[in-house]
């Protein structure tokens, strides 16, 4: 089922091993994630081992091997939010929604991610929500920004 | 756009656009960096678009969205030029009154001027402000002037002269100038930059390369992805400039994949580079052919490390190599001499070669010349990037710029170098800023971040935060620092959490040592540098967190203890709606009380208390 998609993406790169890291991007902004089938055929495709790839899809923070949630959040762990009190953001976030970073609800609702730096030290600490910018949050600030959500979801 | 053929029709070509630009009496810029995008500023740009549109001043009024101005603080950013008219905080409804009264009539709009937190006088010039008066903004200064998407902008400030002048000269005396200049490398370590390329000049080799290190891993930096975004051209000028000089035919440069649109403006720029023939074949009519690709990085800090950047590039995984016996300048990239330089690097070239070693040689100190970008966050009131001369004390840079710390507080230390770097204490505040100063004093220059802690902010905390930040990161290709930041982190972890014991401190030296020592590349080998610089000179604290279980700065949750003072509590019951965990009960009228075994010390209560009834005991 993945075939006509990943063999138009490899012959964007004329199935050149060495872009493997931008090959895997382009296919994971196509299918939000690398399934397994699709690895196997990227390494059968540019005659790699599975391993080579697996490796790559697993060590690059970037490329992810299970589905996105419908709604992201993320939540900056720079030095400079972290001063700020970013843990004591990220405790109220994962209370709330019910996992750790990293995961996704099982009704794949919402993931939850931490980023190293957003670049945004200004305003920190930053949690971004659907691409959307919050700045100088504490936990009762997340905990609105996320009944919000939940709301308007519901709507 | 037609090619550019030599260096007489670059010239003609830039006052062909200068003349154009002519026409316009005033300039908006509207600030586009990262800071400012998160406070709304697309939408100034937007409204300004739509009032110049309305008033027919888009003939007479040229809008800029420019890079990063660097005071993020004060964002959105707004400047009228040619005045220099500084505006801050513009939201969207404040846009007609500014066309109303400053475009159209000349006149200041004071409530969106910069008020002098001293004297509380409002500031109406750029280069007046506290934040901008004592940088030195030779590399950055350029971001506000010009719109990174336009080619046109950055060859009407000069932009590519450097290149022309450049061609005319040998190899041996563009890398004679770099060396004459003393600049060094602005990704951290600081090799000197001219011998780098000279290196890789004279390796063997047919096929060389030129990368830029845009791989800013360092949490709390941000000067490169400013620079690549706001002006990328000035980059690639000094890639072709350095390309040139080594001998190298592809270039490449090497993004974060968190910064979209880093990616973005350098792709525009290198498209624009080749459309007007200043990449690709005979630059310029000086038979050099040149070219360069973006190679995006996947989201891995050892990646900015130069030999697993490349392993990257080459589509491999990021496990670094030892270095010490083959340099990248030897075998780097599919084994070809290659020269990695970071982004400031490459943009400081264009400026010296413009001006001349001689100018740059008398900017700083006498180890490290030029200037610097610092990214001066944390703890501070006047948030933001600054670029100032080498040999500034830290003083300078904290305090008359970075306008001391935020809300009052004490200051306790300054965090630079990011994980590889340390944290330096009060008594530190005058060392001047260069290479050796700061690692003599434990730290580095790193990338130029530069974290400033008040005294809320725990040191242990501090060191918990950059090994937990290094576990994550290590690539775990060499056994100590895989397993030995591990180790150091759960010593710490239990000195935060109540489980210290005496011989904590002594232990965690040692394994610090051996880390550093016996580590293949930087990542490991300067991992330790934030546990060993806290306790040399935060030793105290670490003492109290182990001996009495107290953490001073009230960070460490383990141990504390909130309670409510029942003489101070009015039963306003206040802290028992704020409390997400529904840990505090009461009566109102009555003394509210905090279930210990619930709370999780997330501080929200306190921090809604009128009365001052909530402490840690």
């Amino acid at each position: 089922m993945y075939t006509r998609q990943v063999e138009r993406i490899l012959a964007n790169y004329k199935d050149n091993r060495t872009a493997l890291i931008s090959i895997l991007q382009d296919i994971q902004a196509e299918f939000n994630y690398l399934p397994a089938e699709v690895l196997k055929l990227v390494a059968q495709k540019l005659n790699l081992k599975l391993i080579d790839v697996y490796s790559i899809s697993n060590f690059y923070k970037s490329l992810r091997l299970s589905p996105q949630g419908k709604h992201i959040i993320t939540i900056c762990t720079g030095t400079a939010c972290h001063v700020r009190g970013t843990l004591k953001v990220l405790d109220e976030i994962q209370s709330q929604l019910g996992i750790a970073p990293g995961d996704t609800t099982q009704d794949k609702k919402f993931t939850f991610n931490t980023v190293n730096c957003l670049g945004a030290c200004a305003i920190g600490p930053v949690i971004v929500v659907d691409g959307k910018y919050y700045g100088h949050t504490n936990p009762m600030k997340a905990r609105q920004i996320l009944s919000n959500l939940k709301r308007k979801i519901k709507q | 756009m037609k090619k550019i053929k030599t260096a007489r029709n670059l010239e003609q070509y830039r006052q062909e656009i200068i003349k154009k630009d002519s026409k316009y009496k005033k300039i908006i810029t509207v600030c586009g960096g990262t800071g400012c995008h998160a406070y709304g500023c697309q939408l100034v740009k937007q409204r300004f678009q739509k009032e110049l549109q309305r008033n027919k001043l888009l003939n007479r009024v040229r809008l800029k969205f420019t890079g990063c101005h660097g005071f993020c603080e004060r964002g959105p950013i707004v400047t009228i030029r040619p005045e220099n008219i500084f505006y801050q905080r513009v939201q969207e409804n404040d846009v007609p009154e500014i066309i109303k009264e400053t475009i159209s009539k000349g006149r200041v709009v004071k409530r969106l001027l910069y008020e002098d937190s001293i004297t509380k006088e409002k500031i109406v010039h750029m280069e007046e402000i506290p934040f901008y008066k004592f940088q030195k903004r030779l590399v950055l200064g350029q971001n506000g002037l010009l719109e990174p998407d336009k080619i046109q902008d950055y060859i009407a400030v000069g932009g590519y002269s450097a290149l022309v002048k450049a061609l005319k000269l040998s190899s041996e005396k563009i890398i004679e100038i770099i060396k004459n200049s003393g600049l060094r490398g602005r990704g951290g370590a600081g090799f000197p930059t001219g011998r780098k390329w000279e290196f890789c000049r004279e390796a063997e080799g047919e096929i060389k390369y030129v990368i830029c290190n845009c791989d800013e891993g360092d949490p709390g930096a941000y000067m490169d992805r400013s620079l690549l975004e706001g002006n990328p051209h000035s980059v690639i000028e000094g890639m072709i400039i350095g390309a040139f000089a080594i001998g190298a035919k592809e270039g490449y440069i090497y993004v974060r994949h968190e910064y979209p649109l880093a990616c973005r403006n350098a792709q525009i720029a290198i498209n624009q580079a080749r459309q007007l023939g200043l990449l690709g074949k005979d630059i310029l009519g000086s038979e050099f052919d040149f070219d360069i690709k973006i190679g995006k990085g996947g989201g891995a800090f050892v990646c900015g490390e130069s030999t697993a950047l490349i392993a990257s590039l080459e589509g491999r995984v990021g496990e670094p190599r030892d270095k010490q016996h083959l340099h990248t300048t030897e075998s780097g990239l599919w084994g070809k001499p290659t020269n990695i330089n970071n982004v400031e690097t490459w943009a400081n070239v264009p400026l010296i070669i413009n001006k001349g070693p001689e100018w740059f040689y008398r900017i700083g100190t006498e180890k490290s010349k030029g200037t610097k970008i610092f990214s001066l966050v944390g703890k501070v009131k006047n948030t933001g990037l600054v670029e100032v001369p080498m040999g500034m004390t830290l003083r300078e840079i904290i305090f008359d710029i970075g306008g001391g710390t935020s809300d009052g507080k004490e200051f306790k230390a300054v965090q630079t170098g990011g994980p590889s770097g340390g944290c330096l204490p009060a008594e530190s505040l005058d060392l001047s800023v260069d290479y050796e100063q700061l690692s003599a004093a434990g730290s580095m220059m790193g990338s130029g971040g530069m974290i400033v802690m008040d005294e809320t902010t725990c040191m242990v905390d501090v060191a918990k935060y950059f090994l937990n930040f290094l576990k994550e990161e290590s690539c775990g290709k060499c056994l100590p620092c895989r397993e030995g930041i591990k180790r150091m982190l759960e010593i710490v972890t239990d000195i935060t959490e109540g489980r210290g014991a005496e011989d904590s401190l002594a232990l965690l030296e040692e394994l610090a040592t051996v880390v550093a020592d016996t580590s293949l590349c930087g990542l490991g080998k300067t991992a330790p540098n934030p546990v060993l610089s806290t306790l040399r000179y935060f030793r105290n604290e670490y003492e109290n967190h182990v001996r009495n279980r107290k953490c001073p700065a009230e960070v460490c949750a383990p141990l504390l203890r909130y309670v409510i003072l029942a003489d101070c509590c009015k039963g306003c019951g206040l802290c028992m709606k704020a409390c997400p965990y529904n840990a505090i009960s009461g009566r109102p009228k009555e003394v509210y009380t905090i279930n210990q075994d619930i709370c999780t010390k997330c501080g929200s209560c306190r921090s809604v208390c009128k009365f001052s009834a909530i402490v840690i005991g």
